[in-house]
């Protein structure tokens, strides 16, 4: 499979603290990628290096074939799908008009526009008379909704999440992880999410990648990094979901 | 209805109009530097320090003090441009009172604005940066929409503070809503002062009242209040600013007046003259002493009374008194060769400072001269215009006699002698020709060392104006028409508290008085 991205020796200091030593990381199209780690991992700033809201201070980034820092960084990110935790909605816009941003942008006709967010309202599960409310009026699993309808609205091929689902209850985030991961399958997309729930990541991931200190400690399909890992601390993270489930299992009595 | 109400209400329309022409403007201009300049600010931290501070710096200076100063600094640049491309431009009234305007309106925008974009939620930022918004786009589509409640109530308060500044411009000869209280302080037509007052006031609300439904409107986003609170104030700004289309637009010549009684007198005296004559004619009162000289040598107006002691020490610099004639004389040539101005000469009457007293007071210190004044000044309070201590006459007059007193104390001339009256000041430095001296029985103290310069009143025509034979032959059968006891009745009409002229009935009395002689 050939690599959609392609990772070599990036590299982001602030300061004296290296959030990113010597990254490299290949992601063939199609796949689904769950970043994990600890919190100063450097796991968002990773992702942040793929849409370039982030400039590495070395080694390069490419998507699709093409140096991220060939073209301007807003062209970039119009065909790149962005979501992260707080969502981030247009507070003096429509639920409608928020959906239709990207496109917009592209400079999209209004029919196209239209037809456009009233496809994704329906892929994301959201009734079509949201549309013409302020996301104020939305909960919080909703504006989530909304804010995976923005990222896909321009029909990217790339989709990049930041702990999208973290802010939501534990019913909201598991149903729209299962809607998110048949959405992925639905349309095709390249997914890498960031998140630090390791039950999460399991369950919608096709691949895992560990780090710490700006490093990747593990890299693999759930399984084979349970089976092959020998890092204490990807063995601790690994464990941690599957010894939950059975403690789970023995409580309610299943 | 009363006629200084009457009165009142016909200056209205020019006033207003003035007066919404220039705080619109200022305000206008205001926006377009204050905007770009809160949207580099909140862009870079270390821009953002330095351009607040300097605009909280100019806040502090207080208003009269800020359009004052733009005077001389237009003048200097007025030359400057003459200078170079041989076209200079006019340093007085509108252009020094919206440069000052506008650096006030300045703060409260900047401020706001900064704050108003800072403020935006970095998520939402961030998002704008996350679905490919470019720098511009961000800004017009996400911060400054988002930042524009926030805005348009440093807009708001930017507009109240304009509106209430602009009264200020008076002084520096641009009508506006001032003119009412200026003038009104200086005559004690307390009907124009509170009229001044009230329609400023009331202009400042409406304006204020106006924005806040453009605020209101951009916080609830409710398209209908934006468009209501901007058609309020464009059919309010026309409905002012259609009167000024026709006025003053064909003056012929400008009238200039300081700001007193006498001054106010001599100017409707003066402009009715040239109106018989068929000229149209504006005035612009209530300059400043130093300001009219200078607006009257840049030709910015073409006619003013002023006094042979005052250009004798301010203009020309001379602290010598060689007597009444011969400062005439050399003054009239000396203006002549220096700026081209003429002295179409004197009116007839002088009006010299004089140190007065109340007659029961100088008797029972035997005071009767400065010499004698000199002996008593420990004990004594002085009473002094708003100008008299810091002017070189008055430094003449203590070099000779050696004045030391208990205390000194600077009034406006109508509190001036409600002081001595009362006996919070034991002596005052009046004017000869003020009816009020007469009226009260007040003493005059002599000058045996002959310290005072003789102030002649004089007819000081622009270089322009001077060579118009029109406005020359209309004035100069004032010249030594006017005795000083015309004048100081004609003074004392205006100024006495019970049944007040106007300045202009003063004229026109004034006017009779000399036709008897």
């Amino acid at each position: 499979m050939a690599a959609f991205i392609e990772l070599t020796g990036v590299s982001k200091r602030y300061g004296d603290q290296a959030a990113l030593d010597g990254i490299g990381l290949s992601v063939g199209e199609g796949q689904f990628v769950a970043l994990v780690g600890g919190s100063g991992s450097g796991k968002t700033t990773l992702l942040k290096t793929i849409n370039r809201l982030i400039r590495p201070d070395a080694g390069e980034v490419a998507v699709a074939g093409e140096d991220v820092s060939a073209s301007a960084p807003h062209l970039l990110r119009r065909r790149i799908g962005y979501v992260f935790q707080e969502v981030g909605l247009f507070p003096h816009l429509t639920v409608a008009e928020n959906i239709g941003v990207t496109p917009r942008l592209l400079g999209w006709d209004k029919p196209r526009i239209a037809a456009r967010v009233s496809d994704l309202l329906e892929l994301v599960a959201l009734p079509r008379e949201v549309g013409d409310r302020p996301p104020a009026a939305l909960s919080g699993g909703q504006r989530q909704r909304v804010g995976v309808a923005r990222a896909l609205a321009a029909e990217p091929r790339l989709m990049l999440m930041d702990e999208p689902f973290g802010a939501l209850d534990p019913v909201t985030r598991d149903a729209l992880g299962a809607d998110y991961r048949a959405l992925h399958e639905r349309l095709g997309l390249t997914t890498v999410m960031v998140t630090h729930d390791m039950a999460e990541a399991v369950l919608l991931a096709d691949r895992i990648v560990v780090l710490k200190a700006g490093r990747i400690l593990a890299d693999g399909a759930p399984a084979d990094l349970l089976a092959q890992s020998r890092d204490p601390d990807v063995r601790a993270l690994l464990e941690a979901p599957k010894r939950q489930a059975e403690r789970l299992r023995q409580r309610l009595g299943a | 209805m009363n006629p200084r109400l009457h009165a009142a209400f016909e200056l209205l329309p020019e006033y207003l109009g003035w007066h919404v022409l220039l705080s619109l403007s200022a305000l206008a201009l205001g926006l377009t530097i204050s905007l770009p300049l809160a949207v580099a600010a909140s862009r870079s931290p270390r821009l953002r320090w330095p351009v607040l501070a300097l605009a909280s710096l100019i806040q502090t200076i207080p208003s009269l003090a800020l359009l004052a100063l733009f005077y001389p600094l237009l003048l200097a640049l007025s030359a400057l441009s003459a200078a170079m491309t041989g076209r200079g431009f006019s340093a007085l009234g509108f252009l020094p009172s919206l440069l000052a305007l506008t650096l006030y309106s300045i703060l409260p925008i900047l401020r706001n604005g900064v704050a108003g974009i800072t403020g935006v939620d970095p998520a939402i930022s961030e998002a704008a940066d996350g679905v490919g918004m470019t720098s511009r786009q961000k800004l017009t589509q996400v911060e400054l929409p988002l930042a524009a409640p926030v805005i348009m109530a440093g807009v708001r308060t930017a507009a109240v503070w304009t509106i209430g500044a602009a009264t200020l411009s008076t002084p520096v000869g641009q009508t506006s809503l001032g003119n009412y209280i200026f003038a009104g302080l200086q005559t004690e037509n307390w009907v124009f002062v509170l009229f001044g007052c009230a329609a400023s006031a009331v202009l400042a609300l409406a304006a204020d009242q106006l924005l806040g439904l453009v605020e209101t409107g951009a916080r609830t986003r409710r398209r209908g209040l934006v468009i209501a609170g901007l058609a309020g104030i464009v059919i309010g700004a026309g409905a002012a600013l259609a009167p000024l289309a026709t006025f003053g637009q064909h003056a012929a010549y400008t009238v200039g007046a300081k700001n007193f009684s006498e001054q106010y007198i001599l100017a409707e005296l003066m402009a009715s003259r040239l109106e018989r004559a068929g000229a149209r004619v504006s005035r612009k009162e209530d300059l400043g002493s130093a300001v009219a000289y200078r607006a009257l040598a840049a030709g910015e107006i073409d006619v003013y009374v002023d006094y042979s002691g005052t250009l004798w020490t301010n203009v020309l610099g001379r602290t010598d008194n060689p007597g009444r004639k011969a400062v005439l004389d050399q003054l009239t040539a000396e203006l002549k060769r220096r700026d081209g101005v003429l002295v179409l000469g004197s009116l007839g009457f002088e009006n010299a400072y004089a140190f007065v007293m109340r007659p029961d007071r100088a008797a029972a210190l035997g005071v009767a001269s400065l010499a004698d004044l000199a002996r008593e000044a420990p004990r004594l309070k002085l009473g002094s215009d708003l100008e008299f201590l810091s002017r070189p006459e008055w430094e003449a007059v203590d070099a000779a006699y050696g004045l030391t007193f208990r205390s000194e104390r600077a009034y406006q001339p109508t509190f001036m002698y409600r002081a001595l009256a009362a006996g919070d000041a034991d002596v005052i430095s009046a004017f000869s020709s003020d009816g009020r001296i007469a009226a009260d029985k007040l003493v005059v103290l002599t000058d045996p060392k002959g310290a005072i310069p003789p102030y002649d009143a004089v007819v000081l025509v622009s270089p322009k104006a001077a060579a118009d034979p029109r406005l020359v032959e209309a004035l100069r059968p004032l010249v030594g028409a006017i005795p000083v006891e015309a004048m100081r009745a004609a003074n004392y009409s205006v100024d006495r508290d019970a049944g007040k002229a106007t300045p202009g009935e003063a004229a026109r009395a004034l006017e009779r008085a000399i036709a008897a002689n």
